[in-house]
């Protein structure tokens, strides 16, 4: 870890990359209708005036020698109070520039596309002051320089990623989505804010280059509850086991959304997260192997139910999901993986963003409809979405020379150099993986362009309309070319020589070379051989014979479980919602009939007693005569008595 | 004539007064037997002052009287306007003020 340098110069203004779309959000919010003629030109030109000056700032640090390439800005005191003293403050390093240039390059060909994509909504003016608003809290959250700052653009992210899942808000399912991705992101921000809780008891700070310089104090106990803690805040974020539901159920939003929040950018805080917290990884291997562990078992999750499911953007959710695996595992195998798991990080967001505004060009030209069993031979229709998809389909599935190829691959060579049993069982899960990939992405290339052309039976979309299949307008076109100039391209450009991994170095150490039990080349050859031998698996399944438009219901055990998303589900609705249910009910119970039983039947006691007792006032004055004469009778005799005994 | 048997017939007055107030209905009776309460235990008042020689009693006598003349005139008002309302002087018609 390089101990960070005042940043002077051009960075001294790198506030302003939170402020111009911050800016943008609050014009666009608080403008109103005035603003929806102009309102998406506002949105693009703060994006990409963010992305040119994340540009500058990157060429000045590459020309800076590599101790002055970690530099910080300090804004102001945020919260000092007592002991605790938070400073809100930009940390510029090779890592968090990375992430600017990621997010804002990313970010403002998706902000073009969704000019097109949206110009029929009415809003378009809030979508693009809610995408504003997202690029703002997620530079923060790769910006910030301590674990606060960070929470804040988390949960900045998660508001954002709610307002947008929401977006068609008057359909009960994405209303309902939106509320799922809240709240189960809501218990990894538990884990997240219990690590960073831990972090100011210890060692009273949570400014990443105290943390970082002052880790070795911690116990043992401490950094492994740390480690666990923070993975869990990453598995909320990245959809990972066991909190990978909801991510599949996002995208219900609109498409860009998909491509820029739950695939390129957004989802893959949780990589960061633990990338960036790389000194206190390095301290607890067992930490790092429930980190592998976890990305292992989503990778094959996220495969496996890729292969079942029938809807476009679903089945590419889950791609992401197992996409997301693989850096999870990457950044879990510790100083041989941190940059691996980055480079498939930027890898995986050029080419899935380009898969899904694919998904989201050929959605607009078939009547919004997802489900691919009622497309096929749709690439003579959209020649340019189907050249830029088939680019990132063969990137996806670690074609070489394609860019999933050297990232992915490198992951797979460096999972396998783990020492022991853990060597092949990551190693084997991953290279599986990687025919899984192969399998449904092939599935789904066959499905949506190639073969019969399925609509044509079919006629109308469910909601009556016609289907005119088309090419999308330029400004959809355009962002598409450019993804798939980079999934074609970054890949190498990146592993050459290691240029990523030397430019990280400042922030994540060293890539360390592993020599496993099995060498890089034939890792490739066993990888790039599986991934064909899925796909033409899948081009003997669907490719030859015409499928149904329906989906086909008698079907064997594996396929129903991975339709019923392997049961996540029914296992989250069974572990949590159902005792948590039972644990309400027990408690009303005891309230309804405990506490209030108790106030309750006090009242009662003494209402039913009274009404008994009020009998006695019958309104004859000569009964009352006779009790007082009896009560005198008695005073007397107990006079007398006392007196004579 | 020894005291006590004026004790004797105050105690039989008073116990006759209790035994009417218990058992009659017209409220004038009833009036008439709290007179003779009264009266049985100023007799008595009078009796004990006698036997110790001392005027206390004597003195509470004529409060008793004072206290039972002024008790004369509202009872017998009361009685009146019940009277006049309901056309009846029986004690026991009078029994609303109840539960």
């Amino acid at each position: 870890m390089t101990e960070p340098v005042a940043a002077s110069g051009l960075a001294s203004l790198a506030w302003l990359l939170l402020a111009l779309p911050a800016f943008g959000a609050a014009v666009l919010l608080l403008a109103g209708k005035r603003a929806d003629r102009w309102g998406h030109l506002l949105g693009c030109a703060t994006i990409i005036a963010a992305f040119g000056y994340g540009l500058a700032l990157f060429f000045t640090t590459i020309g800076q020698s590599g101790e002055e390439r970690t530099s910080e800005l300090h804004l102001f005191d945020w919260i000092p109070v007592g002991a605790l003293d938070v400073e809100f403050g930009l940390r510029l390093d090779p890592l968090s520039l990375t992430f600017v240039l990621l997010i804002t390059g990313v970010g403002s060909l998706i902000h073009i596309y969704s000019v097109g994509y949206m110009a029929h909504e009415d809003g378009r003016r809030k979508f693009f002051a809610y995408l504003n608003l997202f690029v703002s809290a997620m530079l923060l959250l790769v910006l910030g320089n301590g674990f606060v700052t960070l929470y804040f653009g988390w949960e900045g992210v998660g508001l954002a990623s709610y307002l947008l899942i929401g977006w068609y808000q008057y359909k009960p399912e994405a209303a309902s989505a939106a509320k799922k991705a809240f709240l189960m992101n809501r218990v990894g921000d538990l884990g997240l804010a219990i690590a960073i809780f831990i972090m100011f008891n210890e060692l009273g700070t949570t400014q990443y280059t105290d943390v970082f310089a002052r880790v070795d104090e911690l116990s043992s106990g401490s950094i492994l509850a740390i480690t666990l803690l923070l993975l869990l805040g990453a598995c909320g974020k990245s959809g990972q086991f066991p909190l990978q539901a909801w991510l599949p159920d996002a995208m219900a939003g609109p498409t860009p959304v998909s491509a820029l929040i739950h695939a390129a950018t957004m989802v893959t805080a949780g990589v960061y997260l633990i990338a960036r917290s790389n000194p206190i990884y390095n301290l607890s291997a067992d930490g790092r192997l429930v980190v592998m562990i976890i990305g292992g078992v989503t990778l094959l999750i996220g495969c496996v139910i890729g292969c079942a499911y029938d809807d476009f953007k679903k089945v590419l959710a889950y791609s992401t999901v197992s996409q997301i695996g693989y850096m999870i595992l990457a950044v879990g195998l510790g100083p041989v993986g941190y940059a691996l798991g980055i480079m498939h990080l930027l890898t995986h967001g050029f080419f899935k963003a380009g898969l899904f505004l694919g998904a989201g060009s050929v959605m607009h030209g078939m009547n919004d409809e997802g489900n691919i069993r009622r497309m096929g031979g749709l690439a003579k229709y959209m020649p340019i979405t189907f050249a830029t998809w088939a680019l990132g389909y063969l990137a996806l599935i670690g074609i070489p020379p394609f860019s999933g190829f050297f990232s992915k691959d490198a992951i797979i060579a460096a999972a396998f150099g783990e020492p022991g049993w853990r060597g092949y069982v990551f190693g084997g899960v991953a290279l599986l993986g990687a025919a899984l990939t192969a399998f449904y992405m092939t599935r789904l290339l066959i499905l949506v362009f190639l073969g019969k052309p399925r609509w044509k039976e079919l006629r109308t979309s469910e909601d009556g309309r016609e289907y005119h299949p088309h090419e999308s307008p330029w400004s959809m076109r355009i962002p598409m070319i450019v993804l798939a100039v980079g999934s074609v391209g970054a890949g190498f450009f990146l592993e050459n020589g290691h240029r990523l991994a030397d430019w990280l170095e400042p922030s994540l150490g060293p890539l360390e070379e592993t020599h496993g039990a099995i060498g890089h080349t034939t890792v490739a050859i066993l990888s790039v051989a599986l991934s064909v031998v899925g796909a033409a698996v899948a081009f003997l399944l669907f490719g030859r014979k015409p499928q149904p438009t329906e989906r086909p219901l008698r079907v064997s055990f594996p396929v129903r479980a991975a339709r019923a998303d392997l049961y996540g589900n029914a296992l989250n609705e069974a572990l949590f919602a159902r005792p948590g249910t039972w644990l309400t009910r027990a408690l009303v119970f005891v309230d309804n009939k405990g506490v209030d039983g108790l106030v309750n039947g006090t009242a009662a006691l003494l209402g039913g007693s009274s009404g008994r007792l009020r009998r006695l006032q019958t309104g004859f004055v000569r009964s009352y005569a006779l009790s007082m004469l009896l009560g005198a009778i008695c005073v007397l005799g107990a006079l007398l008595m006392v007196r004579f005994s | 004539m020894t005291p006590t048997y004026y004790l004797l017939l105050s105690a039989l007055l008073f116990s006759l007064g209790a035994v009417g107030v218990l058992v009659r209905r017209n409220a004038i009776v009833v009036f008439m037997c709290v007179e003779l309460m009264l009266n049985a235990v100023n007799l008595t008042l009078v009796t004990f002052s006698r036997m110790h020689g001392e005027l206390d009693g004597q003195v509470m006598g004529f409060f008793v009287m004072v206290v039972a003349a002024a008790e004369v005139v509202v009872g017998l008002t009361i009685i009146m306007s019940i009277f006049r309302t309901r056309r009846s002087a029986s004690v026991d018609d009078s029994n609303l003020l109840k539960y």
